[in-house]
Protein backbone atom coordinates (compact mmCIF):
# COMPACT_ATOMS: atom_id res chain seq x y z
CA UNK A 1 0.00 0.00 0.00
CA UNK A 2 2.73 2.43 0.99
CA UNK A 3 5.08 1.93 -1.95
CA UNK A 4 2.83 3.82 -4.34
CA UNK A 5 3.43 7.24 -2.76
CA UNK A 6 7.00 8.60 -2.65
CA UNK A 7 8.32 10.37 0.44
CA UNK A 8 8.89 13.63 -1.46
CA UNK A 9 5.15 14.10 -1.94
CA UNK A 10 4.64 14.23 1.81
CA UNK A 11 7.60 16.58 2.29
CA UNK A 12 6.45 19.00 -0.42
CA UNK A 13 2.90 18.91 0.96
CA UNK A 14 4.01 19.68 4.50
CA UNK A 15 6.34 22.43 3.24
CA UNK A 16 3.40 24.00 1.39
CA UNK A 17 1.16 23.87 4.47
CA UNK A 18 3.97 25.36 6.58
CA UNK A 19 4.30 28.29 4.16
CA UNK A 20 0.53 28.88 4.17
CA UNK A 21 0.62 28.96 7.98
CA UNK A 22 3.54 31.41 7.92
CA UNK A 23 1.65 33.74 5.55
CA UNK A 24 -1.30 33.56 7.94
CA UNK A 25 0.77 34.49 10.98
CA UNK A 26 2.34 37.44 9.13
CA UNK A 27 -0.83 38.86 7.59
CA UNK A 28 -3.58 38.33 10.15
CA UNK A 29 -3.82 40.57 13.22
CA UNK A 30 -6.50 38.65 15.10
CA UNK A 31 -4.68 36.90 17.96
CA UNK A 32 -6.95 33.84 17.84
CA UNK A 33 -6.46 33.37 14.08
CA UNK A 34 -2.69 33.85 14.46
CA UNK A 35 -2.82 31.18 17.14
CA UNK A 36 -4.64 28.82 14.75
CA UNK A 37 -2.04 29.50 12.05
CA UNK A 38 0.68 28.45 14.50
CA UNK A 39 -1.23 25.21 15.05
CA UNK A 40 -1.23 24.78 11.25
CA UNK A 41 2.57 25.12 11.14
CA UNK A 42 3.02 22.71 14.06
CA UNK A 43 0.87 20.15 12.27
CA UNK A 44 2.79 20.40 9.01
CA UNK A 45 5.99 19.57 10.90
CA UNK A 46 4.18 16.65 12.54
CA UNK A 47 3.34 15.35 9.06
CA UNK A 48 7.03 15.42 8.13
CA UNK A 49 7.96 13.51 11.29
CA UNK A 50 5.30 10.85 10.70
CA UNK A 51 6.33 10.46 7.04
CA UNK A 52 10.01 9.96 7.91
CA UNK A 53 9.11 7.64 10.79
CA UNK A 54 6.98 5.50 8.52
CA UNK A 55 9.52 5.40 5.69
CA UNK A 56 12.48 4.64 7.97
CA UNK A 57 10.60 2.01 10.00
CA UNK A 58 11.51 3.76 13.25
CA UNK A 59 8.87 4.61 15.84
CA UNK A 60 10.87 7.54 17.33
CA UNK A 61 9.34 10.05 14.91
CA UNK A 62 5.81 9.12 15.92
CA UNK A 63 6.75 9.36 19.61
CA UNK A 64 7.99 12.91 18.89
CA UNK A 65 4.64 13.72 17.29
CA UNK A 66 2.91 12.40 20.41
CA UNK A 67 4.93 14.80 22.57
CA UNK A 68 4.38 17.67 20.11
CA UNK A 69 0.63 17.15 20.46
CA UNK A 70 0.92 17.27 24.25
CA UNK A 71 2.96 20.47 24.16
CA UNK A 72 0.50 21.96 21.65
CA UNK A 73 -2.36 21.19 24.03
CA UNK A 74 -0.50 22.94 26.88
CA UNK A 75 0.27 25.84 24.54
CA UNK A 76 -3.39 26.10 23.55
CA UNK A 77 -4.51 26.30 27.17
CA UNK A 78 -1.97 28.96 28.19
CA UNK A 79 -2.17 30.92 24.91
CA UNK A 80 -5.95 31.21 25.00
CA UNK A 81 -5.80 32.19 28.67
CA UNK A 82 -3.42 35.02 27.69
CA UNK A 83 -5.82 36.12 24.93
CA UNK A 84 -8.64 36.12 27.51
CA UNK A 85 -6.56 38.17 29.94
CA UNK A 86 -5.65 40.72 27.22
CA UNK A 87 -9.30 40.96 26.17
CA UNK A 88 -10.31 41.60 29.76
CA UNK A 89 -7.80 44.45 30.08
CA UNK A 90 -7.89 46.06 26.61
CA UNK A 91 -11.26 44.90 25.16
CA UNK A 92 -9.55 43.74 21.95
CA UNK A 93 -8.06 40.62 20.35
CA UNK A 94 -6.13 42.53 17.66
CA UNK A 95 -2.41 42.53 18.29
CA UNK A 96 -2.03 45.95 16.59
CA UNK A 97 -3.98 47.54 19.41
CA UNK A 98 -1.86 45.96 22.13
CA UNK A 99 1.05 48.37 21.79
CA UNK A 100 1.73 49.47 25.36
CA UNK A 101 5.38 48.38 25.26
CA UNK A 102 6.06 49.59 21.73
CA UNK A 103 8.84 52.17 21.46
CA UNK B 1 -3.88 4.86 -9.81
CA UNK B 2 -4.22 2.76 -6.69
CA UNK B 3 -6.61 3.42 -3.84
CA UNK B 4 -3.84 4.70 -1.56
CA UNK B 5 -2.56 7.18 -4.14
CA UNK B 6 -6.08 8.43 -4.75
CA UNK B 7 -6.66 8.83 -1.02
CA UNK B 8 -3.36 10.70 -0.68
CA UNK B 9 -4.27 13.20 -3.39
CA UNK B 10 -7.80 13.74 -2.08
CA UNK B 11 -6.51 14.42 1.45
CA UNK B 12 -3.56 16.52 0.22
CA UNK B 13 -5.76 18.78 -1.91
CA UNK B 14 -8.27 18.98 0.96
CA UNK B 15 -5.55 19.92 3.44
CA UNK B 16 -4.10 22.69 1.25
CA UNK B 17 -7.55 24.04 0.30
CA UNK B 18 -8.77 24.20 3.90
CA UNK B 19 -5.47 25.80 5.00
CA UNK B 20 -5.82 28.57 2.38
CA UNK B 21 -9.51 29.03 3.25
CA UNK B 22 -8.56 29.29 6.92
CA UNK B 23 -6.10 32.15 6.55
CA UNK B 24 -8.43 34.12 4.26
CA UNK B 25 -11.61 34.03 6.39
CA UNK B 26 -12.64 37.34 7.89
CA UNK B 27 -14.39 35.87 10.90
CA UNK B 28 -12.82 33.55 13.43
CA UNK B 29 -15.56 30.92 13.51
CA UNK B 30 -15.40 29.91 9.79
CA UNK B 31 -11.60 29.87 10.14
CA UNK B 32 -11.92 27.48 13.09
CA UNK B 33 -14.27 25.21 11.10
CA UNK B 34 -11.78 25.15 8.18
CA UNK B 35 -9.00 24.24 10.62
CA UNK B 36 -11.08 21.34 11.99
CA UNK B 37 -11.59 20.04 8.42
CA UNK B 38 -7.86 20.44 7.87
CA UNK B 39 -7.15 18.28 10.93
CA UNK B 40 -9.44 15.56 9.57
CA UNK B 41 -7.53 15.65 6.24
CA UNK B 42 -4.23 15.34 8.13
CA UNK B 43 -5.65 12.39 10.03
CA UNK B 44 -6.43 10.74 6.68
CA UNK B 45 -2.84 11.43 5.55
CA UNK B 46 -1.55 9.73 8.72
CA UNK B 47 -3.68 6.73 7.79
CA UNK B 48 -2.05 6.55 4.35
CA UNK B 49 1.26 6.42 6.27
CA UNK B 50 -0.09 3.56 8.45
CA UNK B 51 0.11 5.65 11.63
CA UNK B 52 -3.20 4.50 13.09
CA UNK B 53 -2.67 5.66 16.67
CA UNK B 54 -1.64 9.16 15.61
CA UNK B 55 -4.56 9.39 13.18
CA UNK B 56 -6.93 8.67 16.08
CA UNK B 57 -5.09 11.07 18.40
CA UNK B 58 -5.15 13.80 15.76
CA UNK B 59 -8.95 13.71 15.71
CA UNK B 60 -9.31 13.27 19.47
CA UNK B 61 -6.76 15.83 20.66
CA UNK B 62 -6.71 18.46 17.91
CA UNK B 63 -10.14 18.35 16.30
CA UNK B 64 -11.68 17.39 19.64
CA UNK B 65 -10.01 19.03 22.60
CA UNK B 66 -7.94 21.94 21.26
CA UNK B 67 -10.45 23.21 18.71
CA UNK B 68 -13.30 23.01 21.23
CA UNK B 69 -11.22 25.25 23.47
CA UNK B 70 -10.55 27.67 20.59
CA UNK B 71 -14.21 27.82 19.54
CA UNK B 72 -15.19 28.32 23.19
CA UNK B 73 -12.86 31.31 23.50
CA UNK B 74 -14.11 32.79 20.18
CA UNK B 75 -17.71 32.49 21.41
CA UNK B 76 -16.76 33.99 24.76
CA UNK B 77 -14.98 37.01 23.29
CA UNK B 78 -17.25 37.44 20.23
CA UNK B 79 -14.73 39.53 18.29
CA UNK B 80 -16.25 41.54 15.45
CA UNK B 81 -15.22 41.25 11.79
CA UNK B 82 -11.67 42.32 11.14
CA UNK B 83 -11.42 45.93 10.01
CA UNK B 84 -8.87 46.59 7.31
CA UNK B 85 -6.95 49.80 6.90
CA UNK B 86 -6.23 49.21 3.20
CA UNK B 87 -2.82 50.87 2.76
CA UNK B 88 -1.26 49.26 5.82
CA UNK B 89 -2.71 45.84 5.11
CA UNK B 90 -1.59 45.79 1.44
CA UNK B 91 2.05 46.44 2.25
CA UNK B 92 1.97 43.85 4.99
CA UNK B 93 0.42 41.18 2.75
CA UNK B 94 2.91 41.78 -0.08
CA UNK B 95 5.86 41.67 2.32
CA UNK B 96 4.55 38.50 3.96
CA UNK B 97 4.10 36.76 0.60
CA UNK B 98 7.59 37.80 -0.54
CA UNK B 99 9.25 36.56 2.67
CA UNK B 100 7.34 33.29 2.67
CA UNK B 101 8.01 32.86 -1.07
CA UNK B 102 11.72 33.02 -0.32
CA UNK B 103 11.23 30.51 2.50
CA UNK B 104 9.29 28.19 0.18
CA UNK B 105 11.96 28.40 -2.53
CA UNK B 106 14.63 27.52 0.02
CA UNK B 107 12.60 24.51 1.17
CA UNK B 108 12.11 23.40 -2.43
CA UNK B 109 15.80 23.83 -3.29
CA UNK B 110 16.72 21.82 -0.20
CA UNK B 111 14.29 19.04 -1.09
CA UNK B 112 15.46 18.83 -4.70
CA UNK B 113 19.11 18.96 -3.65
CA UNK B 114 18.71 16.11 -1.17
CA UNK B 115 16.51 14.02 -3.42
CA UNK B 116 18.97 11.25 -4.22
CA UNK B 117 19.44 10.40 -0.54
CA UNK B 118 15.85 9.46 0.14
CA UNK B 119 14.34 8.37 -3.14
CA UNK B 120 15.79 4.96 -2.31
CA UNK B 121 13.85 4.84 0.97
CA UNK B 122 11.06 2.31 1.14
CA UNK B 123 8.80 1.69 4.11
CA UNK B 124 10.43 -0.95 6.28
CA UNK B 125 7.56 -2.21 8.35
CA UNK B 126 3.89 -1.48 8.58
CA UNK B 127 3.60 -2.13 12.34
CA UNK B 128 5.56 0.98 13.42
CA UNK B 129 2.44 3.09 13.88
CA UNK B 130 0.40 0.48 15.71
CA UNK B 131 -0.86 1.08 19.25
CA UNK B 132 1.15 -1.89 20.50
CA UNK B 133 4.47 -0.69 19.10
CA UNK B 134 4.06 2.95 20.16
CA UNK B 135 2.77 1.99 23.60
CA UNK B 136 5.74 -0.25 24.25
CA UNK B 137 8.18 2.48 23.19
CA UNK B 138 6.34 5.08 25.27
CA UNK B 139 6.41 3.06 28.50
CA UNK B 140 9.98 1.76 28.20
CA UNK B 141 12.41 3.93 26.24
CA UNK B 142 10.48 7.19 26.60
CA UNK B 143 9.16 6.77 30.15
CA UNK B 144 10.94 9.85 31.53
CA UNK B 145 9.73 12.26 28.79
CA UNK B 146 6.26 10.78 29.23
CA UNK B 147 6.23 11.62 32.94
CA UNK B 148 7.85 15.00 32.36
CA UNK B 149 5.17 15.94 29.83
CA UNK B 150 2.47 15.08 32.37
CA UNK B 151 4.09 17.59 34.73
CA UNK B 152 4.12 20.14 31.88
CA UNK B 153 0.38 19.62 31.33
CA UNK B 154 -0.30 20.10 35.05
CA UNK B 155 1.75 23.32 35.02
CA UNK B 156 -0.13 24.55 31.94
CA UNK B 157 -3.51 23.89 33.60
CA UNK B 158 -2.49 25.81 36.72
CA UNK B 159 -1.03 28.62 34.60
CA UNK B 160 -4.15 28.88 32.43
CA UNK B 161 -6.39 29.03 35.49
CA UNK B 162 -4.24 31.71 37.11
CA UNK B 163 -4.19 33.82 33.94
CA UNK B 164 -7.85 33.51 33.09
CA UNK B 165 -9.58 33.78 36.45
CA UNK B 166 -11.21 37.03 37.45
CA UNK B 167 -9.71 39.01 40.27
CA UNK B 168 -11.44 38.15 43.52
CA UNK B 169 -11.16 41.67 44.91
CA UNK B 170 -12.77 44.64 43.09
Amino acid sequence: MLQSIPLEYYLVLSGTIFCIGAVGVLTRRNAIIMFMCIELMLNSVNLTLVAFSSFLGDSAGQIFVFFTMTVAAAEAAVGLAIVLAIFRNKQTVYVDEVNLMRW
Amino acid sequence: MSLATGAFFVFAVGAIATAILMITRKNAIPAALCLITHFFCLSGLYLTLQAQLLAALQVLVYAGAIMVLVVFVIMLLNPETEVHSPKHSQVRTILAIVFVGVLGLQLLAFLLGQQSSYTALLPKSAVVGSVEELGRALYTDYLFPFEAVSLLLLTAVVGALTLAKRKLLN
